[in-house]
């Protein structure tokens, strides 16, 4: 029997030659990411055990990246325990502030991840990483501290789901439309324990940029990871930032899948999730034009350079509605700069939207647009949970950075393809 | 080594709904903390603000599908073990919620109980004979057993002590 990239990967890194879903195995891990909510904790347990010094600096990644800028003292003190733990630690791999992005977006774009690696953070969206190859996933503050004094940890080997992208995602629709539609058709536990994995000739047209969207909201549908071959994009992707060497897996062709979806990206159209549910995804056409108090686009799964041109690009030579609020999160420091190089920042500006630093902000109801009570956000963002972006009395809409665009500019939710078109005929 | 209790009396707090989040469970906006005490006070904030009111120590958490979906703050389990939450019984788990859970030595225990229980009713876990109980009403039932591998977890008091035994043992 065949084996899947994932059962590869961990069977290689737990001494094996091969794995079978349901086994546990300890696998050894390339890359742990650290952040300023979930390492402190893990930090403290470490201590509290008289454990001093983490098994390998050199294997860890350190950003401050949720609650920062410092929201608030008690933020400020997480931040500052990050800080001090990782001089202590002599981890140089340490983005400051002003250097600083969202973990899951920047360890790629630095080039930390690639394929073949096992990563884990204690974040659940470390899911996002699997769109370069390695298998890549969420663990709370206990997990990390394992993982930080031991550099390996158990893993149930997860059954892999096969998702096969054809043909070419239609004009005015993106990856996120691709995520949305698919756990709309699988729901929120659609696929827990499983790892995602996704090919097929639609996976071709898709960027890195693009491919990182759709593995992050893996665990918007329950998943472990989700995963996707290291092709020829991926690896001119990572070449582009690091010399370090990878090994590429592939699954074999009678790998065994607990279940396969085919989905033709031809037939997608914009999909707004609508409250309170990352599955509760229906293509445009079908809701109802519902006024928005804010827009929000940023965040790990959405904050990227071609997310924020995608947005530019409609924003341009409009402004964001009277009654309606519009808040520009670039996810990295990388990111907020290049937009700045391409003017990006001012058409954001001259739109009427706010444009911040990078940060988790108000993607988790931390700070930078968090919602008051009855208030309706229309967000690239991953989850629309009860109360995820403020009063558990507000409500979230997912949707892709174009239609959030579009829906800044009319205040009400609005099919992107309305000004795309304009945009396209302006420029023919 | 501290074996795993084999019997645990206390009373329901039912929220027969699948799904519930650890957004629910403590929200974000206390993050910026990690004690458990202080967690506690906010614990199920968002889904029923009275929780932190009713709960007394040793008490079950009865829910539906895929409990404590969503990220993966271990701040979840925390929050609830400090408001004196001793076991929850929900139909399923999120994945990172359970392991969270296991990796803190903490009773998640997997059983479809919400149409046999409410609020305030007086449960019992009892381990050994594999049953869950409403002892106010009379109704049991099976629960899906602890793996080998939890209960070992479990009984070393988390993953931190458990990986220290081991080192101890190799060294
Ligand atoms: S941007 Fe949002 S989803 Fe991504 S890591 Fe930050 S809080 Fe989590």
């Amino acid at each position: 029997m065949g084996m899947t990239i994932t059962e590869k990967i961990l069977a290689a890194h737990s001494g094996r030659d091969s794995v079978v879903p349901g086994e546990i195995v300890n696998a050894k891990l390339d890359l742990i990411v650290c952040h300023d909510v979930t390492t402190p904790p893990a930090v403290a347990m470490l201590k509290k055990l008289g454990i001093n010094k983490v098994h390998d600096p050199k294997k860890i990644l350190v950003t401050p990246d949720h609650f920062v800028p410092n929201k608030d003292i008690k933020s400020a003190e997480l931040s500052k325990q990050l800080r001090e733990w990782r001089i202590e630690q002599g981890i140089e791999r340490y983005y400051e502030i002003g250097n600083h992005g969202i973990c899951h977006a920047i360890a790629p774009e630095q080039g930390h991840v690639l394929p073949g690696q096992t990563i884990v953070c204690g974040d659940s969206h470390t899911t996002t990483m699997g769109a370069l190859g390695t298998f890549s996933s969420g663990v709370g503050s206990t997990d990390l501290a394992a993982a930080l004094a031991t550099g390996e940890l158990w893993f149930k080997v997860p059954e892999s789901m096969l998702f096969e992208l054809n043909g070419d995602l239609p004009f005015g629709v993106y990856s996120k439309d691709i995520i949305l539609y698919v756990i709309s058709k699988i729901g929120v536990d659609g696929a827990r324990y499983r790892a995602m994995e996704y090919r097929g000739s639609g996976l071709k047209s898709l960027t890195m940029e693009a491919r990182f969207t759709i593995t992050n909201m893996a665990i918007e549908a329950g998943g472990k990871s989700g995963i996707m071959p290291a092709d020829s994009i991926a690896e001119d992707y990572v070449k582009a930032r690091t010399s370090e060497s990878y090994t590429i897996y592939n699954s074999d062709e009678d790998a065994n899948y607990s279940e396969r979806f085919t989905i033709n990206l031809n037939e997608l159209e914009p999909i707004v999730a609508l409250p309170d549910l990352p599955s509760n995804g229906r293509f445009i056409g079908e809701i109802k034009r519902e006024k928005m108090d804010q827009v929000y686009i940023g965040s790990c799964t959405n904050g990227r350079i071609e997310d924020l041109r995608i947005a530019a690009q409609i924003f341009k030579g409009n402004k964001v509605a009277d009654g309606t609020r519009a808040i520009v999160v670039p996810a990295t420091t990388e990111v907020w700069k290049t937009a700045m190089k391409e003017g990006l920042l001012e058409i954001f500006a001259d739109a009427g939207c706010v444009v911040s630093t990078a940060t988790c902000g108000a993607c988790l109801g931390g700070h930078m647009g968090v919602l008051g009570a009855e208030e309706k956000c229309l967000s690239t963002t991953n989850r629309n949970f009860v109360g995820r972006m403020g009063s558990p009395k507000s409500k979230v809409y997912l949707a892709s950075p174009a239609t959030a665009a579009a829906t800044a500019i009319t205040g009400t939710i609005t099919d992107p393809r309305e000004f795309l078109k304009k945009t396209a005929a302006a420029a023919a | 080594m501290p074996e795993l209790p084999t019997n645990l009396k206390g009373f329901a707090h039912v929220y027969d709904r699948a799904h519930i989040n650890t957004d629910e469970i403590i929200p974000a906006r206390y993050l910026n903390v990690h004690e458990e005490a202080e967690l506690a006070k906010y614990a199920m904030e968002d889904i029923d603000v009275d929780f932190v009111k009713r709960v007394k120590p040793g008490d079950f958490v009865i829910a539906g599908d895929n409990f404590g979906c969503g990220s993966s703050r271990e701040h979840a389990i925390w929050a609830l073990r400090g408001a004196g939450i001793k076991v929850i019984v929900a139909k399923s788990y999120s994945r990172i919620f359970f392991r969270n859970a296991i990796n803190n030595g903490f009773l998640a225990i997997e059983a479809d109980f919400c149409d046999n229980v409410k609020n305030g009713d007086e449960v019992e876990l009892d381990l050994t004979a594999g049953k869950f109980r409403n002892l106010s009403s009379g109704k049991e039932a099976s629960f899906v057993p602890v793996s080998d591998f939890a209960r070992e977890l479990i009984e070393d008091g988390g993953l931190l002590p458990h990986i220290q035994k081991k080192a101890a043992k190799a060294a």
